[in-house]
């Protein structure tokens, strides 16, 4: 199975890369990657300053969220557990460029209302997955634990948290991916980042400059992707992880 | 010893309350296995689990090895209580050297020292320790995860084994198999065990001592010979089966339903002798065997009266022999399959040991009937 995945996943790539050269050519051929290349030092600037929305955004996510799921996940929490994610659960219908637009009326323009937007959108994800895998983790295992003379938070470290962790991560993938992904958004209030030349480019009608922040933005979704799942292939057990 | 003392369980439920154990007394000797048994709901679960205090009992004693649980923190008392449960709850995210290593590491113990004795116990279920060790449950099958199951429970050699329903979900074979395993390991280890159960025929194999519950009572706690052979009520005769004397075949080996004095014959002994040896032991049957005493076959004095010779040339073959370590199940099982009322019975070398008949075994298993008043109930 874990041969499986892999090889899909390389012939995935493969294939993207094929795609990708293809559409390389036909851009050289309709002078575009000029265009592009022009704004060589916009990207290098915007993307540092993109990748870094992204990472305190998401990190606090996964900071907040994962205990909070954890927390939703203790048995003295199972009656409120499920209202507190319907509400969530609501929170997260509300469209990301709205979110954007309410903390921009509550904390004014700049970085600070555009990383609030962005954790917000991607805590979600990061909740529900911690503790739909928490949940998930069978209750014989506890029972099992319990009888051996382990201590609840030796059970929670030892046992639940490490069975749940594939779930967890899951989430976290797709919260980063979201993030990555609404992060151009993020010019719209002053926050900065590659939405600068995405929506500069479409206002002026100039794909070069549009496709200058459009690429590096969808590279860096794959990438983050990528490098989460790396992470998540060697942190979660072998003995729990499908992929290995 | 385990013992337990007006033992009482009540649950609050909106129905209002259930009594899930009602002053359970009982005692269980050091080494010995003692089988609860009854229908799903009876209370034997809620019973087993009040001894590790997974259930707080709401009333009552228990004492093991003579010193009150209640004295002891639960959680300090669970690591010296072994622990096996029906789904037998090995941790995926652990080796199985790590999972047999959880108990000892909460008693920190060094970690050499645990890892040593997985290896050790590991060989003493039959699992190569270098193929196995690096494991995890997933990588086994399921009768693998069951023997890790009890390895797990043994890890810290405690004195007192729990096992909720341990082999019921394995397939059949292989828990006629890892019943009998863990029947040697026992005669070596001399663990005392709680066992939980709801088949009778395991409650008959394992047990020294069988608890039958029904409603949160205990309705008798006795061998399972005793059982079997005078079950209390008509309850706890219809739970173990209008073929409860049959399943006692069980129960017994061929040696004690042995007719040792037999005599016998060589090859060379001419009939009248053999005649003459008949008449003297008022037996119809005589043995013919080898030097070294190895049954060859018979005489029956029906056939080989008034005949002349020896004894090689009229002998009839034995159809079949049985062992005296054998349980009479199998013996009488033979028979029937012969088409025979007798059989001759070997020793662990082979040798001549006496005769096993259906009209022995018919009295051996009558006796308890017949015996005078006395037998606890």
């Amino acid at each position: 199975m874990a041969i499986r995945s892999v090889m899909s996943g390389r012939w995935t790539a493969a294939l993207g890369l094929a795609a990708a050269f293809a559409l390389g050519v036909a851009a050289q051929r309709g002078g575009l990657v000029d265009q592009v290349a022009k704004y060589r030092g916009d990207i290098a600037f915007l993307s540092q300053q993109h990748m870094k929305l992204v990472a305190i955004s998401g990190g606090l996510a996964i900071l907040i969220g994962v205990p909070l799921g954890l927390w939703l996940s203790r048995p003295r929490m199972r009656g409120a557990a499920e209202t507190i994610m319907q509400a969530l659960n609501l929170g997260s219908t509300i469209p990301t460029l709205a979110v954007l637009a309410l903390s921009m009326s509550l904390l004014g323009i700049g970085v600070v209302p555009a990383i609030f937007g962005l954790w917000a959108a991607s805590l979600l994800p990061i909740v529900r997955n911690t503790y739909a895998g928490m949940l998930g983790v069978p209750p014989h295992f506890i029972e099992a634990a319990t009888g051996m003379g382990m201590r609840p938070l030796q059970i929670l470290s030892g046992v639940e948290v490490p069975n749940a962790l594939f779930v967890t991560f899951a989430g976290i993938r797709t919260a980063l991916a979201i993030n990555v992904g609404t992060a151009p958004l993020a010019f719209l209030i002053g926050g900065g980042g590659l939405g600068e030349l995405i929506f500069t480019g479409i206002d002026l009608n100039e794909p070069g400059m549009m496709l200058a922040g459009a690429i590096p933005t969808a590279l860096l979704a794959v990438l983050v992707d990528f490098a989460v799942g790396v992470v998540s292939y060697w942190v979660v057990p072998r003995g729990v992880n499908p992929l290995r | 010893m385990i013992k337990l003392e007006n033992v009482t369980k009540a649950f609050e439920t909106p129905a209002g309350t259930v009594v899930a154990a009602d002053r359970i007394n009982m005692e269980v000797a050091d080494g010995e296995i003692c089988v609860l048994l009854g229908p799903s709901g009876c209370g034997k679960t809620t019973t087993l689990k009040m001894i590790n205090r997974l259930i707080e009992p709401t009333s009552g004693k228990i004492y093991i090895n003579g010193k009150d649980t209640d004295r002891y923190d639960p959680v300090e008392l669970r690591r010296t209580i072994g622990y096996v449960i029906q789904q037998i709850g090995l941790f995926p995210n652990m080796t199985v050297e790590e999972n047999v290593c959880v108990v000892p590491k909460l008693l920190g113990w060094n970690l050499d020292k645990a890892k040593q004795r997985a290896s050790e116990l590991l060989a003493t279920i039959n699992l190569d320790p270098a193929l196995f060790l690096k494991r995890y449950p997933k990588e086994l099958s399921g009768g693998q995860q069951q023997r890790v199951g009890v390895a797990r429970a043994l890890a810290a050699d405690p004195p007192v084994l729990l096992m909720d329903e341990p082999f019921g979900a394995i397939d059949p074979i292989n828990r006629e198999v890892i019943q009998d395993e863990f029947l040697k390991m026992h005669r070596r280890l001399r663990k005392t065990v709680m066992f939980v159960s709801h088949d009778i025929d395991e409650a008959v194999k394992m047990a020294d001592k069988v608890a039958i519950f029904r409603a949160g009572r205990l309705e008798q706690f006795a061998s399972p010979d005793d059982l079997l052979a005078h079950p209390a009520n008509d309850f706890i005769a219809d739970f173990v089966g209008t073929d409860r004397t049959l399943k006692r075949l069980r129960l017994v080996k061929v040696g004690a339903a042995l007719e040792p004095r037999a005599p016998t014959v060589v090859a060379d002994d001419p009939l009248d002798h053999v005649l003459a040896l008949m008449r003297e032991h008022g037996q119809r049957i005589v043995m013919v065997v080898d030097p070294s005493g190895r049954p060859q076959g018979f005489l029956d004095r029906d056939i080989v009266a008034g005949l002349s010779g020896t004894a090689a040339e009229h002998r009839a073959n034995l159809p079949a022999t049985v062992r005296i370590e054998d349980d009479l199940r199998t013996a009488v099982s033979k028979m029937f399959m012969h088409d025979v009322r007798w059989m001759a019975c070997v020793d662990r070398e082979g040798l001549f040991a006496g005769f096993v008949s259906q009209r022995g075994i018919a009295r051996l298993l009558g006796e308890t009937y017949r015996a005078p008043a006395g037998i606890p109930r």
